[in-house]
């Protein structure tokens, strides 16, 4: 369990532990837990502080000052946009505009049945097939606004 | 220790190795501008101010963090050095909410002075602005992150100093804003209100919550009148606000320009000082001979207060019941003082002059009503706030002539005076205590032992009971700086702390540090300030708070006795365990940005 008021099963004190309950391991600690539990939320953060004898504030600036740590809750699929040269020049808006159309959602927001989280991150190495998106894992290339909705389906139908 | 050889600017010096580049230009009598820079603590790095060319290497290091090794040749003086501190400057400035002509901290800016002394007379980079959090919460500071330039100061102060750690970077890159963790504010979290991110902070992102406008009216308002204690430490700093070098000891001029301001009455908190010293003297003895507990730990310092209900509540029936001498002061001044010259109490204004940002939160506190919901004291200026009314009432401090307290609440020893200085509440306690166990009369009045600005110090005293001839090793510890107090907590925590009274005081050096006095306070300016105390004390004819002519006559007329029934109700308080979350605002509910 996360804490006492948390109905959750995570071993969350076991995984600090795992660490040395020692605060030079925050990071990879946040890294394990956030695989556990999706992001780290205010609770997790307290414990946390709470067996590394660090302060919350501590924790929470950590959390926030790296990107790739989340402090709300993500969705199922994370899409990611490029926003750098080579896709910019490609088109790279327009197709950013057509993934958040098809979402309905802005850049940094999830999709209210939790479906999607969309993030716009620098380059991501693919600028040979610019302009690209990521869904999870996968990588999509050479594209144009009118193939963004079918790649979304698919995410949508397997969830 | 090995010594290494940095040549700064054609200037070679041999400086210790481990030392710095700036270490070494300062070693050379170079000055490098620093703005994240503290002395005695790890630099970051973090604002860039205080670049320098080292030869051979491929950038510009900034100096305060940058380790210097042996035959280093440092440059300061280049153009490329002056263009880039510059630019870096300018670029604070693109950030940084322009509002010198009205900020609080004009003339004491640090940014300011930095970009008065490159010459930047125009606004060369503009663009968006980092985000505006201006933070009301709390009853003693204000935080305003348009003005931040995030060097990170009041995070290292808050942390390492105080060991309370509320204060953080929250987010990255242009959003960062120092914050208590979620963005919430000051009053939601464990926030002990001692105020050293304020005297920490080189410009205005963080000020006291000003009562002058409060005071003002009261001083407009016929129906009032307006009494003023002054605390002990504030007579030893706040002639540095008119320009006048750290340690000048100004009690008369201090007491002149206070009535210029046109207060009825110009009290002393030494006054009360005094009576804390025979209550809490007295709660120490009775402790002692019925088995009390033990260590007892002193009240005085609100700050301190806030710091063990947060963070220790489970000691909180080691602290002495005894409120401040603040509290004390505005309890008598609406009960004994209202009542001697007959104004109503909701007619008496008390206000208080204190090196404090805290002692604004213990005024507001609920129990602080002795006279039905009418707050003992009505309003808390900080050392700073004091000095600017003078200067807005057209004072000329330097020239004032001197003037004394009125009586009877201005009378007071030189026992009361040293409450002022970390160990000076201790010194006062063993002065009485001694003579009241041994019935003897205390020859050498000065335990030095106690002195000083270390942040932790012992003593035993040796004390032979005149009733029962027993002998009594009476043990004490001192400490000033919470992350001292930390460690003497933990001690009692582990049951390893044998001493039978322990003083504490929240600021580093004690009072005359407090987060209300002027800025900058740095040790050196500390240490000056304690031996202005050290020195009123040393020529007050009367130097034991249970020799006070005026605190004798006030148990003879109105309380009876210590420890007694009038003093229970005045004079003594109770404390509230205090959680890490205090107000039960979730945590992922972030403050309001405006």
């Amino acid at each position: 369990m996360c804490s006492e008021s948390c109905g959750c099963s995570s071993d969350i004190v076991g995984i600090i532990e795992k660490y040395d309950s020692d605060k030079r391991n925050l990071i990879p600690l946040l890294h394990e837990l956030q695989d556990e539990l999706g992001y780290i939320s205010p609770e997790v953060m307290e414990t946390i502080a709470e067996k590394l004898g660090t302060t919350v504030g501590q924790v929470h600036g950590v959390a926030t000052f790296y990107t790739l740590f989340y402090t709300k809750p993500r969705g199922k699929n994370i899409v990611r946009m490029c926003n750098s040269t080579a896709c910019h020049i490609e088109g790279g808006r327009k197709i950013r505009e057509a993934v958040s159309a098809a979402l309905g959602i802005a850049p940094g927001e999830t999709t209210q049945d939790g479906g999607f989280t969309l993030e716009v991150v620098s380059c991501m190495g693919l600028c040979g097939v610019a302009p690209a998106i990521m869904v999870n894992d996968d990588v999509y290339g050479n594209l144009t606004p009118e193939m963004v909705p079918n790649i979304l389906g698919k995410y949508r139908e397997a969830s | 220790m090995d010594n290494i050889k940095v040549t700064v600017d054609n200037i070679t010096v041999e400086v210790p190795k481990g030392s710095t580049v700036l270490d070494a230009a300062r070693a050379a009598g170079i000055y490098v501008p620093t703005l994240c820079h503290m002395d005695g603590h790890k630099s970051l790095g973090a604002c860039r101010v205080c670049l320098a060319e080292v030869e051979g290497g491929r950038g510009l290091v900034a100096s305060c963090a940058f380790p210097a090794t042996d035959g280093m040749k440092v440059r300061t003086n280049t153009k490329r050095v002056h263009d880039a501190r510059k630019t870096v400057v300018e670029l604070m400035l693109s950030a940084h909410r322009q509002e010198c002509l009205t900020c609080v901290r004009s003339l004491n800016c640090e940014l300011q002075a930095l970009a008065k002394m490159m010459g930047i007379q125009e606004n060369r980079f503009q663009g968006a602005m980092p985000p505006e959090l201006v933070d009301t919460s709390s009853p003693s500071v204000v935080r305003d992150s348009s003005k931040c330039i995030l060097c990170r100061r009041c995070v290292t102060v808050c942390r390492d100093v105080q060991s309370v750690g509320q204060l953080f970077p929250v987010d990255r890159g242009f959003g960062t804003v120092i914050a208590p963790a979620a963005k919430k504010n000051l009053a939601d979290v464990a926030c002990v209100a001692c105020g050293q991110c304020i005297t920490a902070c080189p410009v205005g992102a963080l000020k006291e919550k000003s009562h002058k406008e409060r005071v003002w009216a009261a001083l407009n308002d016929p129906e009032k009148y307006v009494v003023v204690q002054t605390a002990p430490a504030v007579r030893a700093a706040i002639g540095e606000e008119f320009g006048m070098p750290a340690g000048s000891l100004v009690t008369k001029k201090m007491v002149a320009g206070l009535r210029r301001l046109g207060f009825d009455k110009v009290f002393d908190t030494d006054f009360t000082a005094d009576l804390t010293i025979l209550e809490e003297g007295n709660e120490l003895l009775q402790r002692l001979k019925t088995g009390g507990v033990l260590p007892m730990i002193t009240s005085c310092s609100p700050g301190w207060i806030n710091f063990i209900e947060h963070f220790y509540p489970e000691l909180l029936p080691h602290l002495s019941s005894c409120k401040s001498p603040q509290q004390m002061f505005g309890a008598l001044a609406k009960t004994y003082y209202a009542d001697k010259i007959g104004v109503k109490p909701e007619n008496m204004f008390c206000v208080s002059i204190m090196p404090c940002t805290a002692k604004k939160l213990e005024a507001g506190r609920d129990e602080m009503c002795s006279v039905e919901d009418i707050p003992d004291v009505d309003a808390v200026l900080t050392t700073r706030e004091a000095a600017q009314m003078m200067r807005e009432m057209g004072v000329d401090f330097q020239r004032l002539p001197d003037e004394t307290f009125d009586e009877p609440l201005g009378i007071s020893t030189g026992a009361a005076v040293i409450f002022g200085a970390t160990g000076g509440v201790m010194e006062a306690a063993l002065r009485t205590v001694y003579e009241v166990v041994t019935g003897d009369d205390l020859k050498d009045v000065n335990f030095t032992a106690v002195r000083g600005l270390e942040g932790i110090k012992e003593a035993t005293v040796k004390m032979v009971c005149v009733e029962g001839k027993g002998e009594l090793d009476v043990k004490v510890a001192v400490a000033s700086g919470l992350s001292n107090a930390r460690k003497l907590m933990d001690l009692i925590m582990e049951g390893k702390a044998d001493y039978h009274f322990i003083e504490i005081m929240c600021c580093p050096g004690g009072c005359i540090g407090g987060g209300g006095q002027p800025i900058p306070t740095t040790d050196e300016i500390r240490q000056k300030r304690i031996e202005a105390i050290y020195q009123e004390d040393e020529g007050l004819p009367v130097r034991k708070s249970h020799e006070n002519p005026a605190v004798m006559a006030l148990y003879k007329e109105f309380l009876g006795e210590p420890l007694g029934h009038q003093s229970h109700k005045l004079l003594h308080t109770k404390y509230t365990p205090r959680s890490m979350w205090p107000t039960d605002v979730p945590l992922d509910e972030e403050a309001k940005v405006k």
